[in-house]
């Protein structure tokens, strides 16, 4: 049993917070282009690059797509790699996320998240990750510039993790988190070091029937990327999701390992839950809209009233057991989308969660609030209404609207 | 064909393969093979700067070029941008 650690406390952004963590975890390269609102995570790394305080290669690139691609190229040669980006760089990267994923390499990138153009905004909400979500990357959206900084630090380990190897991104919601000064904590140096360990290379049986490690060496010459024509690409892409399952249970135990030495935890790492136990009322959502709804379910509970919140802290892999068994016995759900499907049935979380809700022995009412596009502030009143309407539609036994727009002028 | 295909538990991840990419003879796509009339070549060499596979590669010790047919794909490229007319594509 390992004990907590001394840590430090400092003012840190959401950026701040990234640029620190990838500092401690060891990387070899980072190659990066600006966008706001990631801009300070590289540039904040680039001074530790030019302070000489990292010895880490720092790539800048003309594009973001040229980012990831160096990323990509610099871990299959076994390297530790990061990047950052957000909204349209993102869209940019789009190609080279399923390379990425598809040649099982484990960057780790952090996504400030920030709306789509058009029409331009540089503001926060989800609509830059939600239309990456089948791209084959494991996905994280933290709550607070704290759970922001532990995230990445984990994110190395459940990305380099030999059952595993995957791509990971990790979701700061743009400004609020990104762009706010708040107190982290952080751990000692080599620590984190440890914590994290080196990047461990397996052995893997190549398509010759050779044994040999799994990374691009001049002295053992090994094609990364192949084609794979009918006969054989369906197989990768099965491979693929077997790696997703594999995650679940490596980001609990990373989730569990990082709460012995930081005395920090996120639920089971997958799914957080708050005053859910017994809730007759409860929302989903994801990132920093979950600080505010926890003092909501905190007033509504002194109130009386059963009100819980399910904080989804991993949407891909999707935990859907987790999810299953965390909301089944709640009687009205409400799925909270800083993110529009156009044209589809409400927005990607509201997707999942009524769908994981299918096979429960009794469905829940589930209904789908849309929220906070382009950075539109949400107050706690608003928030709060989520749950008075959640009371009426058990009250009545009936939904009446269930797809709603949240804070939307008529 | 092999009696039976591997299923996705025994491949390779990835589908890494043990050797590089240049031991894939990618020259075995092409339906139509550059033939080069030696006469009315006059070594300017626009072919090597234009052949998106660098598959016609300047050999000084011969004083000429030289087609790597292992990986022309027979794209015409070359044909087309010869200002002799000294490459003709010809089915193989």
């Amino acid at each position: 049993m390992g004990s907590v650690v001394k840590q430090v406390r400092m003012a840190l952004s959401g950026d701040e917070a990234v640029a620190y963590a990838v500092k401690q975890s060891d990387v070899d390269v980072v190659a990066a282009y600006p966008i706001t609102p990631q801009t300070i995570i590289v540039e904040r790394f680039s001074e530790y690059v030019a302070n000489g305080e990292v010895p880490t290669e720092f790539v800048c690139t003309e594009s973001e797509h040229s980012a990831l691609t160096a990323c990509l190229a610099a871990s299959v040669t076994g390297a530790r790699a990061f990047t950052a980006t957000a909204s349209a760089g993102l869209a940019l990267m789009h190609e080279m996320l399923f390379v990425t994923s598809g040649c099982r390499a484990p960057v780790v990138m952090a996504i400030a998240n920030r709306a789509l153009s058009a029409p331009l905004n540089i503001h926060g909400d989800h609509s830059d990750s939600m239309a990456q979500r089948d791209s084959g990357w494991i996905q994280l959206y933290a709550e607070n510039a704290q759970e922001v900084y532990d995230s990445i630090i984990q994110a190395f380990r459940i990305a380099e993790d030999t059952n595993v190897l995957l791509p990971v991104m990790v979701g700061l919601d743009g400004f609020t988190l990104s762009h706010t000064l708040e107190n982290v904590d952080t751990l000692p140096d080599d620590v984190v070091k440890q914590f994290i360990g080196s990047r461990k290379i397996p052995k893997v049986l190549t398509h010759e029937g050779k044994m040999a490690p799994f990374k691009l060496d001049p002295d053992n010459p090994m094609t990364m990327g192949p084609i794979a024509l009918p006969n054989y690409y369906f197989e990768f892409k099965r491979q693929q999701e077997e790696a997703m399952k594999n995650a679940l249970s490596v980001i609990k135990k990373v989730n569990n390992e990082y709460a012995k030495i930081s005395g920090r935890s996120y639920g089971n790492g997958l799914i957080e839950q708050y005053c859910l136990e017994d809730a007759e009322v409860a929302a989903v959502c994801l990132g920093s809209t979950a600080g505010t709804m926890k003092t909501i379910v905190d007033e509504l509970r002194a109130e009386g009233v059963k009100a819980g919140l399910l904080r989804l802290r991993m949407f891909r892999p999707l935990p859907v057991e987790d999810l299953r068994s965390a909301l089944c016995n709640v009687k009205a759900v409400a799925v909270m989308d800083k993110c529009m499907s156009f044209g589809g049935n409400g927005g990607p979380v509201f997707h999942e969660i009524r769908h994981v809700l299918y096979d429960a022995d009794v469905q829940p009412y589930v209904v789908n609030y849309i929220y906070g596009l382009g950075g539109r502030d949400t107050s706690p009143r608003e928030l709060r209404s989520i749950y008075s309407d959640l009371q009426r539609i058990v009250a009545k036994k009936r939904v009446e609207t269930p797809i709603q727009y949240l804070g939307l002028r008529e | 064909m092999s009696a039976r295909e591997k299923g996705w538990k025994e491949i390779a991840p990835a589908g890494v393969c043990s050797k590089p990419s240049t031991a894939f003879l990618t020259g075995d796509w092409k339906t139509y093979t550059p033939v080069r009339d030696l006469e009315k070549c006059t070594r300017c060499l626009l072919c090597v700067l234009f052949c998106p596979d660098g598959a016609i590669r300047w050999k000084p010790e011969k004083s000429d070029i030289e087609f790597n047919y292992n990986f022309c794909k027979g794209c015409g490229i070359c044909a087309n941008e010869c200002p002799t007319k000294a490459i003709e594509m010809k089915v193989e």
